[in-house]
């Protein structure tokens, strides 16, 4: 709300109306009240408003209960992050209170369950309190001990009043949510809706307007990156999947288990990590090319599977939604340390794709993108995104189904001859041909681990595993000679270069708007390919004096980190710096301001 | 995926008669490719001729046949084969060959295993592919050794066999893999050993019009590393081998697992066949329900209607 412009008079007198660009609202409670829901309704709310979105989210990854907190900003202009700090925080109890009011701008507003929560006296100068008895209020709303189910939905009638939301719009929201079988449970969210709407506290003084957007580029839709990456997997064609849960990956499984038989496909839950890269394989290679996925552990038990794709030349997708490792790790928290594993896990020379979308949307097209590259060059990909980008909701542009979607039914018509390890093959490249489809000449292609000949038969010559390697790293290369240079965010010449990759980018480019705002000279880029890597980024450095590369990762034996040490080796730049951190939480803009303030000696 | 795969003409796996008049039956000079490297005296020869000899009998056409492995010496099977076929990574012939048997059902899918790749590293998905049901067969070579390793002590070596990894005589109790197979839920479990040729035939051809999950366990020498082993099942060598009795019912679990637990060489032909839904039939199955509600629309069509309710 720091855009706050201007106050205009209400018509009821006493509550100053004052319109907003933009609000960042943080919902503190249990993981079981429902504070997701709250986020996501307004969340869809704004989509809905042409407004844009985002929102930041913390689970417990204990087995149920626990603090949990959802962060949503709303605003009319650009909106990159889910905000560093938070204009209004809504707390459920004592620890949500106490634990969260740091994240509060002075003078914000905290709006808490009176029931609950006790006020400290020496933050009631810092920030305007407001007391609301929400439990009690819920179960008087709807009655009988359906509170906890319902605290949610009040306080959502609540945030409604103080920000004065759409209410036709939230009403038809909670309709399409609770409208099922049973009615009962859309009149009780109804119920409490209103109720806290029409609850007005007297100390309230002041409720906000955000204003219209600008933006006015046709209909939004509003999803998580979790979803966006299963729904354009459906759109790129993918027809089969095999998995096992973990989290943060699991909601992917899921979506494609419940939607891919309405297009005739299959995701198939395994009895382990290996079942499922290997099952995928199977029906990759059988020529419907598959997805799998993971976090964490589950990726490092992938990795021989995923070697085996590389020397076979199979295509596979392998969705890697990272977490805080290593092990166990921290199962719900964000990290961005599985680079080195995706471009180099497992054993010999296996080059494959390393993909990394930047935000929701990308998470849509990426997919659409890794599944061309691997039908084209025969290759594993993997698609690395976070916990972070996995549950951060954001709204965008609806895409042009029609135009996107794409039939990748396998083609089995029969072919003269086929070698499926041609060394003399243009790029390196060579098509899969697939079982089911006549060789005339009587020759058939074995798909193989081991060391082969050009028809896939075993070889232990030391030329041939030369030529060979060298045709599965060809492929890639030939990829990277395609692939568009980053856009630079920023001037192509200054001081201060900030390289980033996968979900980073928000924080990043907001960082950069704030240095330039302050005079300094900041300009990014952000790696979305980032195996291979685009030819000519060499080009960009030399624009500028520093070159750092900001990631979720540590910054590693030698000070640099994940990309940052890809990077040096590829260019022998010793500008090329590392701003590292494994807080296990998306980057705050100024955190990164000040990093970077830091490393250049400013 | 049969949904959408009956689209296009789906050509059955065994053709008894030639489409077009034109393609003949293969011969076993069409089907043999690579020489085999097994060992001379290897009973793994046996089962390779006689897999040879069911695609002739039944007149299996290259395109049509999948031949899957793992690692170890039996594993190495689909590179004699002159089909289509993937030599995948140690354990995990079962899970790879689900994978194709669930993705297209035009394709009859074979596995070659052995008993380290089957029952130790690949223990997890023996179970888990037996109890799901899903269709294919699947051979097992059990030489009750590791043969490409040279002489380590395998899952199926009897207490007190010594090899390098127990000089002193093996002291783990092996496992029965036919008992293991019924309890974990398999639909078709059958025993034979590659001394007997007519036997090892008869049950791969069972097996295969068997619809669903069919696991032949086929003893299979070892004359290197573990010489002698099946000398009580082969009359040869002065040994029984006894098939399992006539009045036996295929069908009752439990008197399949009494016969599965005789004492070595134990009842050989088929111990246990149900016919129970395969998860190909049942994933088809909600493929089909789902599928009924977006009649004469395309896919992007379906797409759009769940983009709609995400406005």
């Amino acid at each position: 709300m720091s855009n706050a412009t201007e106050a205009v008079s209400s018509s009821g007198g006493a509550q100053k109306v004052s319109r907003i660009n933009e609000v960042v609202i943080r919902i503190a409670g249990n993981s079981q009240d429902g504070i997701q829901a709250i986020g996501g309704f307004l969340a869809r709310l704004a989509g809905r408003s042409e407004q844009e979105v985002m929102t930041f989210m913390t689970i417990p990854s204990t087995i149920s209960g626990g603090p949990s907190i959802f962060q949503v900003r709303v605003g009319s202009g650009e909106v990159l992050t889910a905000g560093d700090d938070a204009d209004v925080l809504l707390c459920f109890y004592q620890h949500s209170y106490e634990g969260h009011i740091n994240s509060l701008k002075k003078k914000g507003i905290v709006l808490y369950d009176s029931d609950h929560v006790v006020p400290k006296e020496e933050w009631l100068s810092d920030y305007h309190h407001v007391g609301i008895p929400i439990s009690s209020l819920t179960v008087e709303a709807i009655g009988g001990t359906a509170k906890d189910k319902g605290k949610n939905i009040y306080s959502l009638g609540l945030i409604a009043r103080m920000f004065d939301l759409n209410v036709p719009k939230l009403e038809k929201l909670l309709g399409e949510r609770f409208g099922g079988k049973d009615v009962s449970i859309l009149n009780n969210a109804l119920a409490a809706f209103h109720a806290g709407y029409a609850n007005s506290p007297s100390n309230v003084v002041e409720t906000f307007q955000i204003t219209d957007s600008q933006k006015k580029d046709g209909h939004q839709v509003v999803m998580n990156g979790n979803e966006a990456i299963g729904y354009g997997l459906i759109a790129a064609g993918v027809r089969f999947g095999a998995g096992y849960p973990i989290t943060p990956w699991t909601d992917i499984m899921e979506l494609l288990r419940r939607e891919l038989p309405k297009y005739g496909g299959s995701f198939i839950q395994c009895e382990d990590e290996i079942a499922s890269v290997s099952m995928a394989l199977g029906a990759s290679y059988a020529g419907r090319v598959a997805v799998t996925g993971s976090s964490g552990p589950g990726i490092s038990l992938k990795t021989e599977a995923i070697g085996w794709a590389v020397m076979a030349e199979m295509p596979l997708i392998v969705i890697n939604v990272q977490r805080g490792g290593p092990s166990t790790g921290m199962p719900t928290n964000i990290e961005q340390s599985d680079l080195n594993i995706a471009i180099n896990g497992g054993h010999g020379d296996a080059p494959r794709v390393v993909l990394a979308p930047a935000n929701v949307e990308d998470c849509f097209y990426m997919a659409i993108e890794a599944v061309n590259i691997a039908r084209k060059y025969n290759t594993p990909v993997f698609f690395l995104t976070d916990q972070g980008i996995a549950t951060r909701i954001e709204a965008f542009t609806e895409p042009n189904l029609e135009k996107v979607c794409q039939d990748i039914s396998p083609d089995l018509t029969p072919v003269a001859s086929h070698k499926p390890y041609d060394l003399a093959a243009k790029d390196g490249v060579t098509p899969h041909v697939k079982p089911g489809t006549r060789i005339l000449d009587g020759k058939y292609p074995i798909a193989t681990g081991l060391e082969h000949d050009e028809y896939g038969h075993p070889s232990g010559s030391p030329k041939v595993h030369m030529l060979q390697n060298a045709k599965r790293r060809k492929k890639l290369q030939a990829l990277g000679a395609t692939l568009p240079l980053p856009k630079i965010y920023g001037p192509s010449e200054g001081n201060i270069l900030l390289v980033g990759w996968g979900s980073t980018e928000g924080p990043i480019r907001e960082a950069v708007d704030r240095f330039r705002a302050a005079g300094d000279s900041v300009s990014a880029i952000h790696l979305r390919h980032v195996n291979p890597l685009p030819n000519g980024l060499e080009n960009i450095f030399s624009g500028f004096n520093h070159v750092f590369v900001v990631e979720m990762n540590d910054e590693g034996l030698y000070g640099i980190g994940q990309l940052g040490t890809i990077l040096r080796a590829r260019y022998a730049d010793a500008k090329i710096q590392g701003i590292n951190k494994t807080d296990g939480l998306t980057w705050k803009v100024k955190e990164i301001v000040e990093l970077v303030k830091a490393k250049a000696g400013k | 995926m049969s949904q959408t795969l009956s689209e296009k003409p789906i050509v059955p796996a065994v053709v008894t008669e030639t489409a077009t008049g034109e393609r003949k039956g293969l011969t076993k000079k069409e089907i043999a490719a690579d020489h085999p490297t097994w060992c001379p005296g290897c009973g793994d020869f046996s089962v390779l001729a006689l897999y040879f000899k069911l695609i002739e009998k039944r007149k299996l056409w290259h395109e049509k046949i999948t031949t899957i492995s793992g690692i170890g010496c039996s594993s190495r099977f689909p590179y004699f084969v002159q089909a289509h076929g993937a030599h995948f990574i140690h354990g995990r012939a079962l899970p790879f060959a689900s994978g194709v048997s669930l993705s297209r059902p035009d394709l009859h899918v074979f596995a070659f295993s052995g008993d380290g790749d089957a029952f130790s590293i690949g223990g997890n998905h023996f179970t888990h592919t037996a109890r799901k049901n899903i269709k294919m067969t699947l051979v097992v070579m059990d030489n009750q050794v590791y043969g490409l390793t040279k002489k380590q002590t395998s899952p199926t070596s009897p207490l007190g066999f010594k090899s390098k990894t127990d000089i002193w005589g093996a002291v783990d109790y092996p496992i029965n893999p036919a008992k293991q197979a019924i309890s974990v839920g398999a639909s078709f479990v059958a025993r034979t050993s590659a001394t007997n040729p007519n036997h090892v035939l008869a049950m791969m051809e069972a097996a295969m019009d068997h619809d669903g999950f069919s696991f032949v366990h086929c003893l299979s020498e070892c004359v290197e590393f573990y010489d002698g082993a099946f000398d009580a099942a082969n009359p040869r060598k002065g040994g029984v081998f006894n098939e399992v009795p006539k009045t036996h019912d295929v069908t009752d679990e439990f008197a399949a697992y009494k016969l599965a637990s005789a004492d070595f060489p134990g009842n050989f032909g088929v111990l246990y066949k149900v016919n129970k839904p395969t998860k190909n039939a049942r994933e088809a199955e909600i493929n089909a329900s789902f599928q009924s509600k977006f009649t004469g629309q395309k896919d992007w069509q379906i797409l759009q209607k769940t983009f709609d309710r995400m406005k």
